[in-house]
């Protein structure tokens, strides 16, 4: 496969660092692929722009920072604005279709889903937006396996807690398009 | 999956190792970017039986381990920035009662509280020099999980060796990158227990008499043997002296006990190095960037090899001198402003031909800050 660069970025809180740790340990442990995870963070707990990067290979990673882009999801307008110009050309830019308006005419392939109502409607809590967003991530990219995601899952999360995660997580599936590859 | 491969961040990977290589008490006061390390030793330690402490500040936690490890303890403490500046004057100390003792510091954008979140490696100088006086000191850096894990394991084993604290000079990039780490086995890195006298109760132990080989035994502090510590300029039983024939021999001794073993301490890992033309040198979380550099040209196929300091002190002098001998010029990437880089010159003969490429603005060293100097050396403009 091709080295695969991403990020992840939206504000502090909704979830853009796990869900990035759940997907390079998934790469790493249940899928035989080399994954390195890092997050830019400042002296702030909450707010302001959160970023996480993930790279994906079946070889070895040496530098471990997204510059450009494969992949890039944005979950909020900040971050849209921030990020949205490094993405390399023909990549693809996931958006949320609550949070972010699509104010740059960006060379990639723009996915934009209704995400974070959709679990407002279907789950009632948005403490899960993420994982939906990460099926929906999985779905499209076809970079990890769900089977792999829930092993992570069960290992992460309060046992009470699985089945929502799990129906977010299937939710994000659904939801994504059949993107040609 | 195996189970003894997980998937973490650089600070755990510390973590893991340290309690490989048997530590059993460590004291410290949290800081950004090394947090993670007293954090999870906070669970994981007591669960061993090991002793956990979070002090006042970061002067009693590095005091706590150098008493811990007196009484037989292995020992670590784990800072970054302006709490390793707070540890010198005791790594002094440690230095001079001959205390085996590890000092993790995960090094941030500095001088003062500077850049808490941010990789740096401006501590290169000060690992080495932070405390005053006349000394020699072992450093050792990692740029992955899996080396981490190893130099921290090693850490303990030189310090045991050879009586002396060892910094670990990690960085933020390394501490928070999460990647794959396997654990090794037990028995599959050799851990080294402390050389205990063999001196029986009731008779005199010198605690400061080296053996033929130049080792101190050493004995548990309020065990068996009544001995004495300072910081003073001692004699061979722990008390103070100004004998110039004493100070002059205890001088040589704390110098050459590492300084001369400095092959059998250095570690480095080479790539490509057979037929390189233009060497990069490099250590740390840099020394990825400058793998990254190397790989991605030798596919268009330069000459370009990387040796990876992972012992900066004592410095591999003969080692970098020969590694340097056919190439025609040698690029020192490192995140400060050429700490490394002068070590490298004084090392080698023509000195003209060793350039730096750095970044020291916060932001992780890329792979065009090493190819703008590249291409400046090559005449190519950046």
């Amino acid at each position: 496969m091709e080295k695969c660069r991403i990020i992840f970025s939206g504000s502090g809180g909704q979830g853009i660092i796990t869900s990035a740790i759940i997907l390079a340990e998934a790469a790493t442990l249940h899928e035989s692929l080399n994954a390195v995870q890092s997050q830019a963070y400042g002296p702030e707990a909450r707010g302001g722009s959160s970023r996480s990067d993930v790279i994906i290979s079946d070889k070895e990673i040496r530098y471990p920072k997204v510059i450009e882009p494969n992949i890039l999801v944005c979950l909020t307008q900040a971050a849209y604005n921030e990020f949205a110009s490094l993405i390399r050309p023909g990549g693809i830019l996931l958006t949320d279709k609550f949070f972010v308006k699509h104010e740059k005419k960006v060379d990639a392939r723009l996915v934009e889903l209704d995400m974070h109502r959709e679990v407002l409607k279907e789950i009632g809590r948005p403490i899960v937006f993420n994982i939906c967003m990460l099926g929906a991530f999985i779905a499209i990219t076809k970079l990890v396996k769900e089977s792999s995601i829930m092993k992570v899952l069960e290992k992460r999360i309060p046992h009470g807690f699985l089945d929502m995660n799990k129906n977010a997580l299937e939710l994000g599936i659904t939801m994504a398009p059949d993107l040609e590859l | 999956m195996k189970d003894n491969v997980v998937f973490v961040q650089g600070n755990e990977a510390i973590v893991e190792a340290a309690l490989y290589a048997g530590l059993n008490f460590f004291a410290g006061y949290p800081i950004t970017p090394s947090t993670e390390i007293a954090e999870l030793l906070s669970l994981r330690l007591p669960q061993k039986g090991g002793k956990f402490i979070q002090m006042e500040d970061e002067l009693s936690s590095m005091c706590a381990i150098i008493g811990a490890s007196l009484t037989g303890k292995k020992s670590m403490t784990a800072t970054s920035g302006p709490g390793f500046s707070l540890k010198q004057e005791a790594i002094g100390f440690a230095v001079m009662t001959e205390t085996p003792s590890v000092i993790v510091n995960v090094q941030r954008g500095g001088p003062s509280t500077g850049l808490p979140t941010s990789g740096s490696q401006g501590d290169v100088m000060q690992a080495k020099w932070g405390t005053h006086g006349e000394h020699a000191i072992i450093t050792m850096t990692a740029s992955n999980n899996q080396d981490a894990f190893a130099v921290t394991v090693d850490a303990f084993n030189l310090s045991e060796t050879f009586r002396t604290p060892v910094i670990l000079l990690f960085d933020e990039v390394v501490a928070h990158t999460r990647e794959r780490l396997v654990i090794p086995k037990p028995d599959e890195i050799k851990v080294i227990q402390r050389l205990k006298t063999s001196v029986k109760e009731g008779t005199d132990y010198h605690p400061y008499l080296p053996r033929e080989d130049g080792r101190l035994p050493m004995s548990d502090f309020g065990g068996v043997h009544r001995y004495n510590v300072t910081g003073l300029a001692h004699d061979m039983w722990g008390f103070p002296t100004t004998d110039s024939t004493t100070v002059y021999n205890l001088m040589h001794h704390l110098v050459d006990k590492i300084q001369g073993h400095t092959k059998e301490i250095a570690r480095t890992k080479e790539y490509y190095l057979d037929d390189a033309e233009c060497l990069l040198i490099s250590y740390g979380s840099s020394a990825r960037t400058a793998l990254h550099v190397t790989e991605d040209r030798r596919l268009r196929g330069e000459k370009i090899g990387l040796l990876e300091l992972q012992t900066l002190w004592p410095f591999p002098a003969e080692e970098v001198k020969k590694k340097c001998l056919n190439a025609s010029c040698v690029i020192v990437v490192e995140m400060n402003m050429g700490q490394i880089l002068h070590e490298v010159k004084k090392a080698i003969d023509d000195p003209e031909k060793v350039f730096l490429a750095n970044q020291i603005n916060g932001s992780f060293i890329k792979p065009s800050d090493v190819l703008n100097i590249i291409r400046i050396i090559q005449g190519r403009g950046a």
